[in-house]
């Protein structure tokens, strides 16, 4: 079990309800941890949708998690 | 360059930071924000960024416009916070020698960052429902979630 800081932007943001949270989760990779959250808290998004940003750096879902990472799950942007 | 900022968009002061005696060109794009979207009255927009990952893509962006295109300089700057109707959004400033790659740039820079740069944009709309664009979810004014 580790510990991982998660981070909400817009719509995650708004269906979690908060903007961040520290998490202990025994996920291997990015992949099962938001899968996990996605149950846990009804995220409307399945992975397909997003992108995942660990410790402030664009990585593959498959990515292993290392503790204290800061994850943050991209929704579909809309810059401009 | 690439910036982030709540505070509006003042043209001309970005453009001062772009002068050169080598540019025969400057090319400016701005995005407005606009009364409608996909059909519905849109009354304003709330931009929201992950800050710390967008500047690191913005920049990122600028500078591979600088090296794949002929260009002097380059700035691109993205508001944050609560827009009105006719407010800049963004705005993108090129000089160049000569006017194509001013062109090109501009155009690289704003559709590279509609991909990649972590901002979202909250619409509220006429009717009092508010949703997050290419999210497919609108929320109900009356707090009932529509998708």
């Amino acid at each position: 079990m580790i510990n991982v800081n998660v981070e909400y932007f817009a719509l995650l943001k708004d269906q979690r309800g908060c903007s961040e949270e520290s998490v202990k989760t025994e996920a291997k990779t990015a992949q099962d941890f938001y899968q996990e959250l996605q149950l846990r808290h009804k995220f409307s998004l399945s992975h397909n949708s997003l992108r995942v940003a660990i410790n402030h750096e664009y990585k593959d879902w498959n990515t292993a998690l290392s503790p204290n990472d800061t994850v943050v799950f991209i929704s579909p942007v809309a810059g401009g | 360059m690439f910036i982030l900022t709540i505070e509006p968009i003042i043209s001309s002061v970005y453009q001062s930071k772009l002068d050169s005696p080598e540019a025969g060109a400057l090319a400016i794009f701005e995005g407005r924000v606009r009364n409608c979207n996909d059909g519905k009255v849109v009354q304003s927009l709330e931009y929201e960024a992950y800050t710390e990952l967008a500047t690191i893509e913005g920049e990122k962006i600028v500078t591979r416009a600088m090296e794949a295109f002929e260009i002097l300089n380059a700035i691109c700057i993205h508001r944050m916070g609560h827009l009105n109707i006719r407010d800049t959004a963004v705005w993108v400033g090129i000089t160049s020698r000569h006017r194509h790659a001013a062109f090109s740039a501009c155009q690289f820079i704003i559709d590279e960052v509609k991909l990649h740069v972590p901002i979202w944009k909250k619409e509220y709309y006429g009717n009092g429902d508010t949703g997050w664009v290419n999210c497919n979810c609108t929320h109900a004014h009356s707090g009932n979630e529509n998708q």
